[in-house]
């Protein structure tokens, strides 16, 4: 077995297997033990992390642009026969990795709240209405130059039971694949202006200033549509390729 | 490359994205409806991986996530950054990737084939396995592990990233266990005892 692996799967012209190694971006990232947000405490790994280098497995991952998505995957607001209540935004952007490069044919995933700040969950307990006409749910595949763009409702603001009166900000969450396994990405977008931003743990368990910004989303007025719908510009950005670093 | 400025090098380049955790209410459904299935049930050479997700204090975590990558058999990957070119089916034969939203009582299944070993560029060979992302409310980042075979103990000893790891009870986190009826278990301890190797990605 060994010996057909050899033979069969290396580069045929050199013997050599070349492979991108990704950006790993030290302190970026929240740390998985955040004092703040309370279900940290049993959840994050006590033990240190071992480095795992970026071969065949992490610079490939599942590309998943070619699937079948409806228009209304990512127009939230016509999921249902009637329109939800709130107000309707559009949210666009691109996909870019940290080299500038966009991102085509990627799948983002998003999920988030109705106008009053409830989940349609079997979890939720929060004491707001649910929406008939709004599940809160969506997807798009990124164009030829890694750009999404999505129509939904403003999510609300909920309570959530860390610390007294905790409220989190009215967020989006978004789920990114990339093209490698090292580039999966789940974050929240948030809303310029929201007064519960320097409050919330989440937010704020990202240590540096200018990384918080990066998941506050932009007006943008040519965005918004007259007699319409609030524009907001998002561009969410994934770990890039450095050059060829294997020998 | 550890370090890199991730701020970003230029005013072309913006910096990464932070991480933000999924939260309890991620119930979102893939484009297919088969996320835990791999494969078919009834593929010929199907296994199934069955496991649970523990927090620190040794209770189940019914509101995590839990995703696989994978070569298939042959060690191929359905993707064109595999620098050993398509396989002759092309990219589309086997797309190694799973999802599976762990339970009520904490469980997640994985119906899938066992992938080939891999050639490394240093020349050594990766034993057969598959990267398993953790999400969870509690998680402000993903955890990234890797569950390897129980029945590749030659491969497993020369797995490049397998002997990274020191101590032999910490090592053992990453095998899975079989199961009387063939399945292979594969439980997750997020803290604690026991606690799974995760990874610097």
């Amino acid at each position: 077995m060994t010996a057909d692996v050899t033979t069969s799967l290396t580069v045929p012209d050199t013997g050599k297997l070349v492979l991108p190694s990704y950006e790993r971006p030290a302190g970026l990232h929240p740390p998985l033990d955040f004092e703040g947000y309370r279900s940290t405490a049993l959840r994050h790994p006590k033990q240190p992390l071992v480095l795992l280098p970026h071969r065949l497995t992490e610079v490939t991952g599942p590309l998943l642009g070619d699937q079948l998505i409806a228009d209304t995957d990512s127009d939230l607001t016509t999921q249902h026969a009637g329109e939800p209540q709130g107000q309707r935004i559009i949210v666009a952007g691109r996909v870019l990795d940290s080299d500038g490069r966009p991102v085509p044919d990627t799948l983002v995933e998003i999920w988030q709240t109705n106008a009053g700040g409830r989940y349609r969950h079997w979890r939720e307990h929060h004491p707001a209405p649910l929406d008939p006409n709004f599940d809160g749910i969506g997807r798009a595949i990124t164009d030829a130059g890694g750009r999404y763009r999505f129509i939904t409702i403003q999510p609300g603001a909920y309570p959530w039971g860390n610390h007294p009166n905790a409220w989190r900000p009215a967020h989006i969450h978004f789920s990114l694949f990339g093209r490698a396994f090292t580039q999966r990405l789940v974050t929240q977008m948030y809303f310029p202006g929201d007064p519960l931003l320097p409050i919330d743990p989440i937010f704020n368990s990202v240590s540096d200033a200018k990384a918080r910004q990066r998941m506050v989303a932009g007006f943008d007025i040519e965005l918004t549509q007259p007699e319409w719908a609030l524009g907001y510009h998002w561009d969410i950005v994934l770990r890039g390729r450095g050059a060829t670093v294997f020998e | 490359m550890t370090g890199k400025d991730y701020r970003g090098r230029n005013d072309q380049v913006p910096g990464i994205t932070p991480s933000q955790t999924v939260g309890p209410y991620f119930s979102m459904r893939l484009p297919w409806s088969d996320g835990p299935f791999v494969v078919a049930q009834d593929t010929p050479g199907a296994i199934t991986i069955i496991g649970r997700l523990y927090d620190g204090a040794g209770n189940i975590i019914p509101d995590g996530l839990i995703e696989t990558w994978q070569a298939g058999p042959d060690g191929s990957f359905a993707h064109p950054d595999d620098p050993r070119g398509a396989t002759a089916d092309g990219y589309d034969s086997f797309r190694g990737f799973g999802r599976c939203p762990t339970a009520p009582d904490g469980s997640y299944r994985i119906v899938t084939l066992k992938p080939g070993p891999l050639p490394t560029p240093d020349g050594s060979i990766e034993a057969p396995h598959l990267n398993v992302s953790v999400f969870a409310r509690g998680l402000l980042d993903r955890v990234v592990t890797r569950m390897y075979f129980p029945d590749e103990h030659t491969a497993n000893a020369a797995d490049p990233v397998l002997c990274s790891i020191a101590e032999p009870a910490r090592r053992s986190t990453l095998v899975a266990v079989p199961e009387p009826e063939g399945q292979l278990r594969f439980d997750i301890r997020l803290q604690g005892e026991r606690e799974t190797v995760f990874f610097d990605l």
